[in-house]
């Protein structure tokens, strides 16, 4: 039997969302940079979304406004458990 | 940020240094990773196998396109002179009939979306049905374009609604008496928009403990500790460890939209049976984009294949090369059940990665 190829569209597995920065807003539509593609997001789970906020985008909405202080402080913590 | 962040969560020195401290608090456990995205995270950086054999990781219900019936797809297929808009995944998820691939074959309009936004405007000028399939994460979205659609008054759209919520999948995992587990390293997106609180009876009413994680090695491998460490403490705690996209209260207008759109229901989960309250239904307020009223679509019906194991591999009572059918009979282009489906089902991640 041929072994099967990996899975090469992981990207579009169901519950996987992927970060990108808005750049343009208007009104509940706004254009986000991913990966340096730009493309349209709907904001209206995210009203607050601010230009220049990291989005994490799910089915062309932001489902959530990435915390870039949260991300440092989490690896502060665990860089000072492992003492880095 | 992508390489502040991203990196230092793959970081080599780290993850050894992670995995040294697992090996201290190493002790006989099952931990099931609830999510298909964890499965596959699992398998493609070999976490599995630089973690002690004390060591089981479980793969949960958490894959969308494994755990729908596959009526649900039959359902889809019977639809006459209408246009299905879905996402990939379910692309080439069989049916009895086969699968929506093979259907736009034979002239089907079969079109597949990256949004459902892109099923409203194509539904601006023909009949669109959107396949409602998967969790917490996707259904604010969809529901949002329901809101959109009895806005804008776009009579062509509407929604087969077969979401699933993963809490009460979980509670059904846990009031199952064969069940083994000792600890979940939940899932991440779902928690994105339901917070951690939906999770605190896992801890008070069964005395497991469950970390949120994220995708990369070190969300993984700290979850992994971390239940270690409760375990060795006898503690149960829900905590979440992807503080960067995770709070506990989640997304309180992605649950607003929710709730306004849907309300649960009863739901059939391939491999697991019907939950009570697992799934949602479109409210009676939003009746026109109901596609089960609309084309008098009926509720799923039971037809695993008895030969299939994924009951076992849903409830980590077995591994999927455990199963007589693994590899030999079921691969990913001949599935027999929901676990080889999908890129993210456990019998799949095996597949690819662990055979």
């Amino acid at each position: 039997m041929m072994a099967a190829s990996r899975p090469v569209r992981l990207r579009l597995a169901m519950c996987l969302a992927i970060p990108a920065k808005l750049i343009s807003k208007e009104g509940n539509k706004g254009s986000a940079e991913v990966m340096g593609v730009r493309r349209e997001v709907y904001l209206n789970l995210t009203p607050e979304a601010e230009i220049g906020d990291w989005l994490l985008i799910h089915a062309g909405f932001a489902i959530q406004i990435l915390s870039e202080a949260d991300a440092l402080e989490t690896i502060k913590a665990i860089d000072e458990v492992y003492n880095l | 940020m992508r390489s502040i962040i991203f990196d230092r969560f793959r970081d080599p020195d780290l993850v050894r240094k992670i995995c040294d401290e697992i090996k201290k608090n190493a002790s006989n456990i099952n931990l099931m990773e609830v999510c298909g995205t964890h499965t596959m995270a699992i398998g493609r950086y070999g976490l599995r196998q630089i973690l002690p054999d004390e060591i089981n990781l479980i793969s949960g219900p958490g894959c969308p396109v494994c755990v729908t019936p596959t009526s649900v797809i039959d359902s889809l297929l019977d639809l006459k002179e209408v246009t299905i808009a879905t996402f990939g995944d379910l692309l080439r998820v069989p049916g009895s009939k086969g699968t929506l691939e093979m259907a736009r074959g034979r002239g089907v309009d079969v079109q597949v979306v990256y949004s459902p936004l892109d099923a409203l405007k194509l539904a601006e000028k023909r009949e669109v049905v959107f396949a409602g399939i998967g969790f917490e994460t996707t259904s604010p979205a969809v529901g949002s374009t329901i809101i959109e659609a009895a806005r804008r008054e776009v009579k062509g759209f509407s929604v087969l609604s077969a979401f699933k919520l993963i809490p009460p999948a979980l509670d059904a995992l846990l009031a199952s008496e064969d069940t083994r587990i000792e600890g979940f390293i939940l899932p991440g997106h779902v928690s994105t928009i339901i917070g951690s609180r939906p999770y605190d009876f896992i801890a008070t009413r069964y005395g497991i403990g469950g970390i949120i994680a994220g995708f990369e090695p070190v969300d993984i491998l700290e979850a992994v500790n971390e239940l270690l460490i409760q375990k060795r403490e006898k503690r149960s705690e829900i905590k979440i460890g992807y503080r960067r996209c995770v709070c506990s209260e989640g997304n309180v207008r992605a649950k607003e939209i929710l709730n306004q759109v849907f309300e649960p229901t009863d739901s059939l989960w391939r491999g697991l049976g019907w939950i009570k309250n697992s799934g949602l239904r479109i409210r009676e307020d939003f009746e026109p984009f109901d596609a089960t009223k609309k084309y008098d679509i009926h509720p799923p019906e039971i037809e695993d294949d008895p030969r299939c194991q994924c009951g076992g591999v849903l409830k980590g009572i077995i591994r999927p090369n455990q199963c007589p059918l693994f590899a030999r009979i079921c691969n990913p282009k001949n599935p027999i059940g929901p676990c080889m489906v999908s890129s993210e089902g456990s019998c799949a991640a095996y597949y690819y990665y662990e055979r």
